[in-house]
């Protein structure tokens, strides 16, 4: 459902990424580990063309953006395509990111109401169950700012759900958070998976990583250096960098 | 509605429209001490005989004495009449009935004084009078004077009593009015000169000139004008000889007493304070002119300043350029330049504005680059996470900026744009050079007529007050409401 083929990007004469290839099944989690700068989440960055890559193709649920051909330019025919691609994919930042001037319900309808018309009861309808969902109910009419850092977290996720994508990305979503509360937030993802959803997650968290990915992408240089299930890899790494990052942060 | 009906082209509509600076601009056109609400002096009294005689309605127009002849040529009304000086200068700029009045230049001192009552007494001494006059030109031709040059006679004779003047050399009329009216100045020596007065038409405006003057001959024919310049005690024998009239009509110098009797001092606070009541509604006025143009420049401004702070944040690179020069631009440049070149320069491209309109727009185009920046700020200091977050929800450009940054940034500037407001409410006052009577103006002729700078300027001191207060209340309550979201934790 969402294919990735030899994404690279430079921001200047630096290359972050050296042409990475991603394949997903429906329903998999996806974890992309590696040492910091590795490129692993502009790698996610550009899957929702938040970044837009230099190289490479990505297609998810059929809407295709190749940046492979003469054009080099990002035109309005591509920023066009990548918002029919966005439409399929969710993402959740390591800050949340949620719009302090809405209440919670707001940050959760307001994309719903704007891009898809959904009329407001029923928005509104949706947004509670998400907020239920994630464990929220009774903070609806509060600011972001007036709730902890996991409950905003979880808010941003019933935000992006309520869109209903094909394929959540989260860029180091716990990172700004402490353990325990990080465990809520896991908590919700868990589930989210258990109900089917397609998940790309950037991650430090080792112990989620191994625990709750069907898959692990181990990302170096902006390469890919080594894929695969999370126990074997975790367990038998096969090449030298791998261990050694792995080394360093068990 | 009647600031915009003064736009009417001249004498349209059966009206005859006309201009001269009633601020404290006695006996010529001026506010009567007695009742504030009144214009009278001789040459307003001139124009109502002159209209009388062929059947139109006169419409004052107020201006500024330097906007007089500006005014005229870009046709905001038909005739200027405001003691004019027949000069050639003058008579390059304007097409000129013939006089109506024709006086002298007069010394005036201080009672204590020597008699300085020749030019060449005044050799060595301080000497005022009013900028561009014949007076002045006078003066220039002894360079041992030491020549002060007033925009307002008032100024002019607080400054004599003062002792900031030895002298001051002004038309006969003036010196009459300012001088012999006060018990401590003395007007002496005989008159100097010869100064002619006549009413101004724009170059051109023949079919107007030829009527008017026509009429004024009538006047002088018939005795009328005899009659009023005998009524405010300025009939003269140079008048006679001018004229060949050597008749003396039954009339008492009326409007001469009248005007004394006003101006003499009131004694108990009792008298005061009815004088004072008396100029509200005057303040009033003045007030709402303020606040109506001060409101609509501030929507204008904080409108266009939006929309030039995202040109600069968010545009293509030429409409990032447009969008800093107009800034720079404006901000480089005096306001007072641009209210001016609004009003009097754009008719030149074919722009016409009614004062109001122009005032609202000048005001409201300079605010809006100050605007523009604190905007900026605001735009700047909204996380880039807020914009990914909204791109991400599949959000377009347009709709995150206008739900998600430009409301966050509107919350930011909110304290600063009422700060500005406040600012816009003084500075609202440079429109009273085109025309318009807003409350600082109101100040200036009050003030200027009965030289009583203290009690009007605590009256309009506090009604600007008054305005800006709810303004601020307003601002506190929606910082408190709007900042609730963002400042809490």
């Amino acid at each position: 459902m969402l294919e990735a083929r030899g994404i690279a990007k430079a921001f200047g004469a630096h290359e972050v990424l050296s042409g990475v290839s991603l394949d997903v099944e429906r329903g998999e989690l996806v974890s992309i580990i590696g040492p910091s700068g590795c490129g692993k989440s502009t790698f996610l960055r550009c899957l929702n063309l938040l970044e837009q890559p230099d190289r490479g193709m990505i297609r998810i649920e059929g809407v295709e953006i190749d940046r492979d051909g003469p054009q080099k330019r990002w035109t309005r025919a591509d920023e066009a395509q990548a918002h029919r691609l966005r439409a399929h994919v969710g993402m959740v930042f390591q800050s949340f990111n949620l719009f302090p001037h809405r209440t919670v319900l707001e940050n959760v309808i307001m994309a719903p109401l704007a891009v898809k018309n959904v009329p407001r009861a029923q928005a509104t309808e949706v947004a509670r169950d998400l907020l239920d969902k994630v464990g929220l109910k009774g903070t609806a009419d509060r600011y972001p700012l007036t709730l902890s850092g996991g409950q905003q977290q979880r808010a941003a996720i019933a935000r992006a759900l309520a869109m209903k994508p094909a394929v959540m990305l989260y860029d180091e979503p716990t990172s700004a958070l402490d353990p325990e509360v990080a465990e809520e937030v896991l908590a919700v993802m868990r589930q989210l998976d258990h109900d089917g959803m397609t998940q790309i997650v950037v991650t430090h968290d080792m112990r989620f990583a191994r625990a709750a990915s069907d898959r692990v992408l181990f990302l170096d240089h902006g390469r890919v250096v080594e894929e695969g299930d999370p126990d074997v890899m975790f367990a038998h790494p096969s090449d030298e960098r791998t261990r050694r990052f792995l080394r360093s942060v068990l | 509605m009647a600031m915009l009906l003064a736009v009417l082209p001249a004498h349209a509509d059966g009206t005859l429209s006309w201009a001269s600076d009633g601020q404290a601009n006695v006996p010529y056109v001026f506010h009567d001490p007695a009742d504030q609400n009144r214009l009278t002096g001789f040459e307003y009294e001139i124009v109502q005989a002159l209209s009388r005689r062929f059947g139109m309605t006169p419409r004052f127009i107020q201006n500024d004495w330097d906007g007089l002849i500006p005014g005229l040529q870009r046709g905001l009304y038909g005739m200027v009449l405001d003691g004019i000086e027949m000069t050639p200068e003058h008579a390059e700029a304007v097409l000129f009935s013939r006089p109506y009045y024709v006086t002298a230049e007069r010394i005036t001192l201080r009672r204590d004084e020597p008699d300085y009552d020749t030019l060449e007494k005044l050799h060595g001494h301080v000497v005022g009078t009013i900028k561009d006059t014949l007076a002045e030109r006078m003066l220039r031709h002894d360079p041992s004077i030491t020549l002060r040059s007033y925009e307002e006679e008032t100024n002019a004779y607080s400054d004599l009593r003062d002792g900031r003047l030895d002298a001051i050399l002004l038309d006969g009329p003036i010196a009459q009015y300012y001088g012999q009216t006060q018990d401590d100045l003395k007007v002496v020596g005989a008159p100097i000169g010869r100064i002619a007065y006549g009413i101004a038409f724009a170059p051109g405006n023949h079919a107007l000139h030829d009527r008017v003057d026509a009429a004024l001959a009538g006047l002088i024919a018939d005795g009328t004008l005899h009659r009023i310049l005998a009524r405010w005690g300025l009939w003269t024998p140079q008048m006679a000889n001018e004229t060949g009239d050597h008749s003396t009509p039954a009339v008492t110098p009326s409007a001469w007493d009248a005007y004394r009797a006003a101006l003499a001092p009131r004694v108990g606070w009792r008298m005061k304070l009815d004088r004072y009541v008396g100029f509200i509604p005057l303040i009033l006025h003045g007030a709402w002119l303020t606040l109506a143009v001060s409101a609509l420049a501030m929507v204008l401004a904080v409108a266009l300043g939006l929309l030039l702070a995202l040109m600069r944040a968010y545009g293509p690179k030429p409409v990032v350029w447009a969008g800093t020069l107009y800034v720079e631009v404006v901000r480089g440049t005096p306001l007072l330049i641009q209210v001016l070149f609004i009003f009097y320069g754009l008719p030149s491209l074919g722009v016409r504005l009614s004062p109001f309109v122009a005032g609202v727009i000048a005001l409201g185009l300079n605010y809006a680059a100050y605007e523009a920046e604190n905007y900026r700020a605001g735009l700047t200091s909204v996380a880039r996470g807020q914009m990914e977050a909204a791109i991400a929800l599949n959000l377009t450009h347009r709709q995150a900026l206008r739900l998600v940054i430009v409301p966050q940034a509107f919350r930011i500037v909110v304290p600063v744009m009422t700060n500005d407001f406040i600012s816009l409410l003084k500075d609202s006052s440079l429109v009273s050079v085109i025309t318009l009577t807003e409350l600082s103006e109101t100040y200036v002729r009050l003030s200027a007529t009965y030289y009583d700078y203290l009690g009007p300027g605590l009256m309009v001191g506090a009604a600007y007050l008054v305005l800006g207060l709810p303004f601020v209340r307003l601002a506190r309550w929606a910082e408190r409401r709007m900042g609730r979201a963002i400042s809490s934790r």
